[in-house]
């Protein structure tokens, strides 16, 4: 797999600095399982955390804190971790986008969008983003749409591109409200990726705009 | 033994955390609590927006550092970071009830690094210093919005609305600051 499109520094900072909320982080984590390129930078990012937290005014704890927590520690109720959890099952979606589909690319459970394009749809707690599945049919355009604020692509498989360039498995791309793109997939297998949008997407005049040029109809 | 808070020569915090990682040294870990548990509880108070209080989240940041003491690589970075790590994931627990999406390098799907690790302990400590000098030399408007977004546990929209500027001017301070503080780190034979 080579990566070329990657997490924007802005992005990776909030993902770091637990600022970042459920949805976006979803599409960052699964980028960097796997990225080692931006888990290294990542891990730059949590170093920043760790030095801004040794440079913090302490605040004063209260006196007999110490002494609680000893007593805590020692009367057994906590349990060292010592071993890594079991590895899970062989897949070709990583963790932690598999544990929200419930499985590999073969657990999705897909809803037709018309023209052959389908999605699902993720459950999380987040209110702030909406996160889900896209498949979109070899070498047809995704349904031209326009949203307000930030969208995340990352590709699962196959693979599209847009006037931004290419972007096959692993890749992520990262557009605003600026960019007015039309992801086409590419003509070899159809392309599923993840896409996470903090407004709702509005697929618009699907039909007879998006598909025209390229159905010839 | 060294003061803690001399971090100069060696890294004394990272001695003590495996210390307690592997021998469960209950004086180590003493120390390490007289140094971190009155900064994580600064840290707790500044994102504060629940009925917990500071010194709880603190004190569940604490039993943390000790039940997964024994997960700590001194190679792979400092004391301080791996700490802020954990913090960092009790908070969002706490303040937001929420799990962090995490990446799990024992998955068969995970892609490892087919670099060797090149981290050493002597490296780490160099990080560790050039880090922190280099976040001395940003620009306050730099340091502001990267203090917010790593201590006030704010989201980008919600910085620019605190200092009612644009979204896009927080996402490019961000991005400088992290450029600067990436540079100075390859400057100074830090990063690969």
């Amino acid at each position: 797999m080579t990566i070329r499109h990657h997490i924007e520094d802005d992005l990776l900072v909030s993902y770091a600095s637990g600022a970042l909320s459920e949805g976006w982080s979803i599409a960052v984590a699964t980028h960097l399982a796997l990225c080692p390129h931006c888990r290294a930078r990542l891990e730059t990012a949590e170093a920043v955390g760790g030095q801004l937290l040794d440079a913090i005014t302490p605040e004063q704890v209260d006196a007999l804190a110490w002494d609680q927590l000893r007593t805590r520690i020692a009367s057994g109720a906590t349990a060292p971790e010592v071993a890594p959890r079991p590895a899970a099952i062989a897949s070709d979606i990583p963790r932690p986008l598999r544990d929200y589909i419930g499985g590999g690319i073969d657990a999705i459970k897909w809803r037709n969008l018309g023209k052959g394009a389908s999605q699902m749809r993720l459950r999380t707690g987040d209110p702030t983003t909406q996160v889900r599945l896209l498949r979109i049919p070899a070498g047809k355009p995704v349904p031209e749409h326009t949203h307000r604020g930030r969208e995340l692509t990352l590709v699962l498989s196959g693979s599209f591109h847009d006037e931004e360039g290419s972007f096959g498995p692993g890749d992520i791309e990262d557009a605003d409200g600026s960019v007015l793109h039309q992801p086409i997939a590419s003509p070899e297998a159809d392309c599923i990726c993840l896409a996470v949008t903090d407004a709702p997407l509005k697929f618009s005049s699907w039909i007879v705009r998006a598909l025209q040029p390229v159905l010839g109809i | 033994m060294v003061p803690p808070d001399d971090m100069d020569a060696t890294d004394p915090l990272s001695d003590l955390l495996v210390a307690v990682g592997t021998t469960r040294d209950m004086e180590a870990f003493q120390t390490l609590f007289r140094h971190f548990a009155p900064r994580i509880k600064s840290y707790m108070a500044r994102g504060a927006t629940s009925a917990l209080q500071p010194d709880e989240i603190m004190q569940e940041t604490m039993v943390a550092v000790w039940n997964k003491a024994a997960l700590y690589d001194p190679t792979k970075g400092s004391a301080s970071t791996w700490i802020f790590t954990i913090a960092r994931n009790q908070r969002i627990d706490a303040y937001r009830r929420a799990t962090r999406p995490e990446f799990d390098p024992n998955d068969p799907a995970f892609v490892p690094s087919s670099e060797p690790a090149a981290d050493d302990r002597m490296q780490t400590q160099q990080t560790s210093k050039s880090l922190r000098r280099a976040i001395e030399t940003l620009s306050t408007e730099q340091s502001e919005v990267l203090r917010l977004c790593y201590f006030e546990d704010n989201s980008q929209s919600t910085i620019a609305e605190r200092l009612n500027i644009p979204l896009g001017t927080v996402k490019s301070r961000l991005r400088l600051a992290f450029a600067k503080l990436r540079l100075a780190l390859e400057a100074s034979g830090d990063a690969p």
